[in-house]
């Protein structure tokens, strides 16, 4: 194996990062440029979308089960069992709803877009498709970038309410807990500034996951061995930039909208 | 082969009345890290000229095309393809030239998500936005050109490398281009499928007079587009009596270690001096 300088290595990732800070920027401005590929969009927000929905549902809906598991063993000692719903309710809405199904769906398409892409790449479809006259930050990049962003929005809605929905399946089946209690609990306790932090998060991290699995896709070299490596770095950058992003914009969120 | 149609608009226009060099390539040089690829290159390709660009694997061939198209950049020296100089231009005025030049790349490079029907219409629906009944109208026209009109609903998955090799010419005659680049069209086919190919292009050549410039590792390949030609009336590819050149003018480019070391017509490399020609050509 080749030895590369500290220096060298240093620069090269510096390198990356400017690229890919480009990269991002290349995809937000043809968004306002012609031509815009409405179709693919579509495409996409069906294949992103509606593709992603079965494990959404199961991932929000085990999330807030097992949510309600933890918290009723710590609640009951205190005799606050029916705090349940607040609890579920406040950790599914503000973290674990934009988290999670930012996570799955970082793993089924990140990993999707940067092997689809890679593959185009080593097959000289990309080159194919500028010699055809087609841009294809504009055809294949931009187009996924803002059928994630808008897809992930809503999944994590649903991811929100199939977590509360576990969360009441284990506080009435198990718990023996009032149902309209959990439920009037659980949406009591939500103000606009948890709802507005749970919303902005998917946006955020949509737009990294389809912009990383995208980028590490056009960047692909070396043959199919080479997708495999950009399909891996890809699931693996995402997830770590969704984890360290959210440290960061809950932190601001909680300064700036007074949250405690 | 069976002798394909003619079907492609016979009164579309010959590019070799247009004044200037299709190509000019002027002391070109790349290098990827330390590998220097190329090294001062410079030819010229004629308006109606055909080209076989011929080296060693590795020599810079395909970059070549890639470079005309601009789909790379050199590190130093200028290209014009059809008057226009690549190295300076922005890439959204390179897709416009490139609308210009079709070429058909080494494996096809056929969009995998796409049937047989819309990667050969890729180019028009880029244009039109739909798929009208002009545009099918063209897709078959170009298929049957290629004999492979019963593929239209086809995926390239379904083809056979021959098949898929064909399919990349119909995508890249569609517009009918002012200039063809081959990458390798023969590369990696059996013989008679390999002939097929060659008959499309010398087809191609003798009918539209297309500039073209063809990137092969079989130099059978180009001798034979050297000494056939195409009889519109017998619809088949034939040989040239003993003696009698091709109307379309027919050049051959060998490079070796980054240069140009041959660039001249059949006669002048079949009496070449310079050993490694002969080697390589015999």
């Amino acid at each position: 194996m080749e030895l590369i300088s500290p220096t060298d290595l240093a620069k090269e990732k510096i390198q990356n990062v400017q690229d890919y800070v480009l990269f991002c920027g290349q995809a937000i401005a043809n968004l306002f440029r012609k031509p815009l590929y409405f179709a693919d969009m579509v495409r996409q927000a069906d294949s992103i979308g509606v593709g992603s929905l079965p494990i959404v549902v199961l991932t929000g809906f085990f999330t807030g089960a097992v949510l309600a598991v933890q918290a009723s063993n710590t609640l009951e000692r205190f005799g606050s069992i029916t705090l349940v719903g607040q609890l579920v309710s406040l950790s599914m809405v503000r973290e674990l709803g934009p988290v999670l199904t930012s996570l799955m769906v970082a793993g089924r398409n990140s990993s999707g877009m940067a092997s689809e892409l890679g593959s185009m790449v080593v097959t000289e479809q990309i080159d194919a498709m500028r010699a055809l006259g087609t841009d294809p930050m504009k055809k294949l990049v931009t187009p996924r970038v803002a059928s994630t962003v808008f897809m992930l929005f809503f999944l994590t809605i649903i991811s929100d309410l199939l977590g509360l929905t576990g969360g009441l399946v284990i506080a009435k089946v198990l718990l023996k807990l009032d149902a309209r209690q959990y439920w009037f609990n659980a949406w009591q306790t939500l103000v606009f500034q948890d709802v507005f932090m749970g919303l902005i998060k998917p946006v955020l991290f949509g737009f990294i996951i389809a912009t990383v699995g995208c980028f590490f896709g056009m960047n692909a070299r070396g043959g199919t061995q080479g997708v495999g490596r950009a399909t891996t770095q890809a699931v693996v950058v995402a997830s770590v930039l969704i984890l360290f992003m959210d440290l960061l914009i809950t932190r601001f969120l909680m300064i700036t909208l007074a949250i405690n | 082969m069976s002798a394909p149609t003619l079907p492609l608009d016979s009164t579309a226009p010959i590019t070799q009345e247009k004044s200037g060099p299709a190509i000019v390539f002027e002391e070109v040089t790349l290098a990827f890290g330390e590998n220097e690829v190329l090294r001062g290159v410079s030819f010229q390709l004629a308006r109606g000229e055909t080209k076989a660009l011929f080296g060693v694997a590795g020599s810079g061939k395909s970059l070549i095309l890639k470079l005309v198209m601009g789909l790379i950049r050199p590190d130093s020296g200028r290209i014009l393809a059809l008057g226009e100089d690549v190295t300076q231009m922005k890439e959204d005025d390179l897709f416009k030239l490139r609308g210009k030049i079709g070429m058909v790349f080494q494996e096809s490079a056929l969009f995998d998500s796409m049937t047989v029907r819309e990667n050969v219409a890729y180019r028009l629906m880029e244009e039109h936005g739909i798929y009208d009944e002009d545009i099918d109208h063209r897709v078959r026209e170009a298929l049957r050109f290629v004999e492979l009109e019963h593929t239209l609903d086809l995926d390239p998955a379904e083809l056979s490398g021959g098949m898929r090799r064909r399919v990349a010419i119909a995508r890249a005659l569609i517009t009918q281009p002012e200039l063809l680049l081959y990458d390798s069209p023969t590369g990696g086919l059996d013989p008679v499928t390999s002939n097929t190919i060659v008959e499309l292009i010398v087809k191609q050549r003798d009918v539209y007079h297309t500039s073209a410039l063809m990137v092969t590792h079989r130099l059978q390949d180009a001798f034979t587009m050297a000494t056939h030609q195409f009889n519109q009336q017998t619809n088949r590819m034939e040989p040239l009596p003993s003696g009698k050149h091709c109307d379309v003018p027919m050049s051959f480019l060998i490079l070796r270690d980054g240069k140009v070391i041959f660039d001249g017509d059949l006669p002048e490399l079949a009496t070449t001096q310079d050993e490694y020609i002969k080697e390589y050509i015999s």
